[in-house]
C-alpha cells in the first residue's frame, strides 16, 4: 500500500472567494502582516502497490479530483517526492 | 417532439422542468442517470440541484454518470441539450461548454429574481432580440463563471454569450451587474454550434403567468418550434 497526499489550489489569476474572505477577516483581526491567503483542498489517497502509481494518481487528478480549467495540484508521495501540474 | 430530463442523485429541479414542459404542451419524461439509452428523446435537459452532493466540485461527479456518455454523443450529433443551474455546472465539467464555476463572490447562496440581457447569439434555444431584458430567478452558491481571456474573447466573437446579468433597464453597471461576481456578467453560454446551452437562471420557474410570469417560456418553446421546422 502506498499513500499519496494531494493539494489542489486555484491557478494563478483565478479569484479564490474563500481565500479573499479569510484574508479580509485576518486583517480585521489585526494581522496586518498577512499579504495573501489561498484556500484549497487536501486529499489523501491510499493505493495498492503497483506500476506507474504516481502517473495514475496524476491521471485521477486530471480526470476528477481537480479541474484543469481553474485548478492546479501537487502530489506528494510517502518519500516526499513531488509531482505537480 | 419529446424532452428527456435527466435525474441525477441529488437533482431537485427535475420536477419543475417536467411541470413547466407539460404546462407548455411539451411531451416530456424523466431519464435515469444510470441509463445508457436516450433514444426517442429530441432534446435533453440537465436540471438544477445538487448532483452527488456537490462533492469535489459542482457537477464533477455527475459528469461521469453512465447517461452522460450518451448525452455527449447526442450533442455531437447536433441534438439540443439544455443545462440549468447544476445542469450548466455539469456541462462545464464535462467540457461540453468552456469555462468553470467558482463560489459566488460574496460566498453567499443567492436566491433572487434578476434581470438578464439577451446578447447577440447563435444559440438554438433562444430567438429573443438582442437587448431584450427578461427577469428570471437564480438560486445557487457556485454561479461565478470564469474562463481565461482567450476563451472569453472567443465566446464573444462567436456569439456564444447568450445571457448577461444586467440592471433593470438592460445596461450593465461599470463594476459589474452579476450578483455572484460572474466574469463579464455572464449568466448563460452556448457551444459554437448553438445546440448546447447552459444558464444559471431557472427559466422553468417563470412559465405560468398565474404564478410568476412568462419570461421563461421562450427558453423551452423556441427549440420546439425550431425542431418542428416552424
Amino acid at each position: 500500500m502506498a499513500r499519496y497526499e494531494i493539494f489542489v489550489t486555484y491557478k494563478q489569476g483565478i479569484f479564490d472567494p474563500p481565500g479573499a474572505t479569510a484574508e479580509r477577516a485576518l486583517a480585521n483581526l489585526g494581522y496586518d502582516e498577512v499579504e495573501s491567503v489561498k484556500i484549497g483542498k487536501y486529499i489523501r489517497i491510499e493505493v495498492a502497490d503497483g506500476p506507474n502509481e504516481m502517473t495514475r494518481v496524476a491521471e485521477m487528478c486530471d480526470k476528477l479530483l481537480a479541474n484543469p480549467v481553474i485548478e492546479e495540484y501537487r502530489i506528494v508521495d510517502a518519500e516526499g517526492s513531488v509531482s505537480a501540474r | 417532439m419529446r424532452f428527456g430530463v435527466v435525474r441525477f442523485p441529488g437533482s431537485n429541479c427535475e420536477q419543475d422542468i417536467v411541470i413547466a414542459c407539460r404546462y407548455l404542451g411539451i411531451d416530456v419524461d424523466y431519464v435515469w442517470h444510470g441509463d445508457t439509452d436516450i433514444a426517442g428523446f429530441d432534446a435533453i435537459v440537465l436540471p438544477g440541484g445538487f448532483s452527488y452532493g456537490d462533492y469535489i466540485r459542482t457537477g464533477a461527479v455527475a459528469r461521469f454518470s453512465p447517461v452522460m456518455g450518451e448525452v455527449v454523443r447526442f450533442a455531437e450529433r447536433g441534438g439540443p441539450v439544455l443545462g440549468v443551474c447544476n445542469g450548466f455546472q455539469i456541462l462545464t465539467e464535462a467540457h461540453m461548454l468552456p469555462g468553470a464555476m467558482l463560489r459566488n463572490r460574496g460566498l453567499k447562496f443567492i436566491c433572487e429574481t434578476v434581470p438578464l440581457r439577451v446578447e447577440r447569439n447563435v444559440c438554438q434555444w433562444v430567438d429573443l432580440a438582442e437587448g431584450t431584458v427578461v427577469r428570471i430567478p437564480i438560486n445557487h452558491n457556485e454561479g461565478n463563471f470564469t474562463a481565461d481571456a482567450e476563451t472569453l474573447a472567443r465566446l464573444d466573437a462567436n456569439g456564444q454569450v447568450v445571457l448577461r446579468y444586467c440592471e433593470p433597464d438592460g445596461t450593465r453597471a461599470p463594476g459589474g451587474s452579476a450578483p455572484n461576481g460572474s466574469t463579464d456578467d455572464i449568466a448563460g453560454i452556448c457551444n459554437e454550434r448553438g445546440n448546447v446551452f447552459g444558464l444559471m437562471p431557472h427559466p422553468e420557474r417563470v412559465v405560468d403567468p398565474e404564478a410568476s410570469g412568462t419570461d421563461g417560456q421562450p427558453f423551452f418553446t423556441t427549440i420546439v418550434a425550431r425542431l418542428a421546422g416552424v
